[in-house]
């Protein structure tokens, strides 16, 4: 935690209201800028990618589950298995990040994830920590009471039941989105449906300017890649210039909203409208860090998470070919397999606690203090939970105990959004199209934290009744 | 034989066989009623497996207690009577209990 919020947190937020959101981002920029010099580390990368050894030659103490290309190179799943059998409660003392702590048993990280008393979600729930005064707030990032009433403001827009109004308004979109696609040649299935489709529903979600959804994608993924939050590759003045243009753009989407509302336009259903009508959020942009922290947080909540499922998807059942067979043959399985999907790509790698207090996980000792990764990657391959746990299997029985949402307070509230989403896309595509055909291999994201697709090349093959 | 009877939001009637010991939850997925999940398998962490009591039988299953209440606290169906079926382990003199299930589980 930045010292500024923590030995004086209440004058800062007093000043926080008063600084105008993107002086304090600019701010921010120039003291960031300033460190880089200082410390001589202007320009120079902390993660430059070389080859991950084998997971037999590595001493276990020296395993470092927060290499940000241990997913890209495929070495994962070998190193979390060790992990898993030999040390499930794994210490790691001189990560880039720090000492930490990873969790990676499906029991272990359901205990940590719903004992809030025991271990708080604040300040970050990624591994490092974003540059000094930038450290937003949102509430996934809070502990009870206060991320309760947070909450309770936005969730109703993504809750069941508004869902059922937006399940005709989703499927026209994918649809428009499937019928553009080139058939017989090879595309970047990412660009044209996977992103494609979330920018739309994130952009309905908000009431942002449609035309302009692409931006929300920018900034989610720049917020998401943050070298030292969680040693993504985006430079930090990048990030810094997304984070004005995104003040800029959501302020201006706030203010506008405000001033149709008090013009008696009819309130809208959105996530905007929703946190205006809500006393603990009504004046949410007066504590701009927050403002920002919290719809940031529903714009990445919403983007790298079904995103790379809908490109998870797509892989699976090509490594899986005669899953995509049973699935063609008996679509009524499209709901279990979208949970089974969920389950395989684990779109987000973990969450990160803070132990409050000395406790006892699995028989190590925690320190009041320590770090803790609980790894839903690992857990949803916990052969302890999961019969052949890196096969897709679409008709598994369990399917749904998968924790890629996460358990407890915190649990994903746009869960049956999702579901959803996943949902509709297969029940579109099975009738159009005879082959999704995998063309090469997949690119991966550089991170500990999204385990993201940034490129999946395909080529379509029309039903022939179609 | 004692028996649990599940009714849907929109009045559909599932019954099942009540096996001392095991949880309600456990009861209705076993039994494939529709409408309750159990995503988290039984550590009221997930709020999927949401019944709501009714009012005959609260005083012999219970009230949810605080556990139950970080999950349910959050959800907008919830009810007075309502409680996690996978924190309730059956007791033998429930026979004829009757549950309402919500429209959505979270």
């Amino acid at each position: 935690m930045s010292s500024l919020t923590g030995v004086t947190g209440a004058a800062a937020e007093r000043a926080q209201a008063l600084i105008p959101m993107e002086l304090q981002i600019r701010g921010a920029h120039l003291y960031d800028k300033a460190r880089r010099f200082v410390t001589r580390t202007n320009g120079h990368k902390i993660f430059v990618e070389k080859p991950i050894p084998a997971v037999e030659e590595v001493a276990l103490a020296d395993i470092d589950l927060s290499n940000p290309f241990l997913y890209r190179q495929g070495k994962w799943q070998s190193y979390f298995e060790r992990v898993r059998n030999e040390a499930p409660v794994h210490f790691q003392a001189n990560s880039p990040f720090g000492p930490f702590w990873s969790v990676t048993r499906h029991a272990d990280i359901i205990a940590v994830d719903k004992d809030h008393e025991t271990f708080s979600a604040e300040p970050f729930i990624i591994i490092g920590e974003p540059p000094r005064f930038m450290d937003v707030a949102m509430f996934i990032a809070m502990d009870p009471p206060k991320h309760d009433r947070q909450r309770a403001a936005v969730q109703g827009v993504v809750a069941p039941k508004n869902l059922r109004e937006m399940e005709a308004l989703i499927r026209t979109r994918v649809r428009e989105v499937l019928d553009d696609l080139p058939l017989g040649e090879p595309f970047n299935w990412v660009d044209r449906v996977s992103i494609e489709l979330t920018a739309r529903m994130l952009a309905t979600l908000l009431d942002f300017p449609y035309d302009q959804r692409r931006k929300l994608v920018e900034w989610s993924d720049l917020a998401s890649s943050m070298e030292q939050a969680n040693g993504g590759p985006s430079d930090n003045d990048e990030v810094f210039r997304g984070f004005v243009d995104a003040a800029r753009g959501l302020s201006a989407l706030w203010r506008d909203k405000q001033a149709r509302l008090a013009a008696g336009e009819e309130p809208g259903f959105d996530l905007i409208t929703m946190l205006q009508s809500n006393e603990a959020t009504k004046d949410l942009i007066d504590r701009p860090m927050e403002f920002l922290g919290n719809l940031i947080l529903l714009i990445v909540g919403g983007n790298d998470t079904t995103r790379n499922s809908m490109s998870g998807g797509v892989l699976a059942l090509n490594r899986f070919p005669d899953q995509f067979e049973k699935v063609k043959a008996n679509p009524e399985l499209i709901p279990n397999m979208v949970s089974e999907i969920i389950r395989w790509q684990t779109p987000l790698a973990y969450m990160r606690r803070v132990a409050k207090k000395d406790t006892i996980l699995n028989g190590q000792f925690i320190r009041k203090g320590d770090k803790l990764v609980m790894w839903y990657a690992s857990g949803n391959r916990d052969e302890r939970v999961f019969d052949r746990p890196d096969d897709l299997i679409i008709d598994r029985s369990n399917a749904r105990n998968h924790i890629s949402f996460g358990f407890g307070v915190h649990r994903c509230m746009g869960n049956r959004l999702a579901e959803m989403q996943l949902r509709i896309l297969w029940e579109e595509l099975l009738p159009r199209f005879e082959k999704i055909e995998l063309v090469g291999e997949p690119e991966y994201v550089q991170s500990n934290f999204v385990r993201g697709i940034s490129r999946l090349s395909v080529r379509l093959t029309a039903k022939s009744d179609a | 034989m004692s028996v649990v009877t599940f009714i849907s939001h929109d009045g559909e009637k599932h019954e099942a066989p009540l096996e001392v010991g095991r949880s309600l939850m456990q009861v209705a997925v076993d039994n494939m009623v529709p409408g309750v999940d159990g995503d988290c398998g039984g550590e009221a962490a997930c709020g999927t497996c949401h019944v709501i009591v009714d009012d005959q039988w609260v005083a012999a299953v219970g009230r949810s207690g605080p556990v139950e209440e970080e999950m349910l606290a959050m959800n907008p169906e919830r009810e007075s009577t309502s409680r996690l079926s996978c924190q309730m382990a059956v007791c033998a003199d429930w026979d004829g209990l009757v549950v309402r299930l919500p429209e959505f589980q979270m």
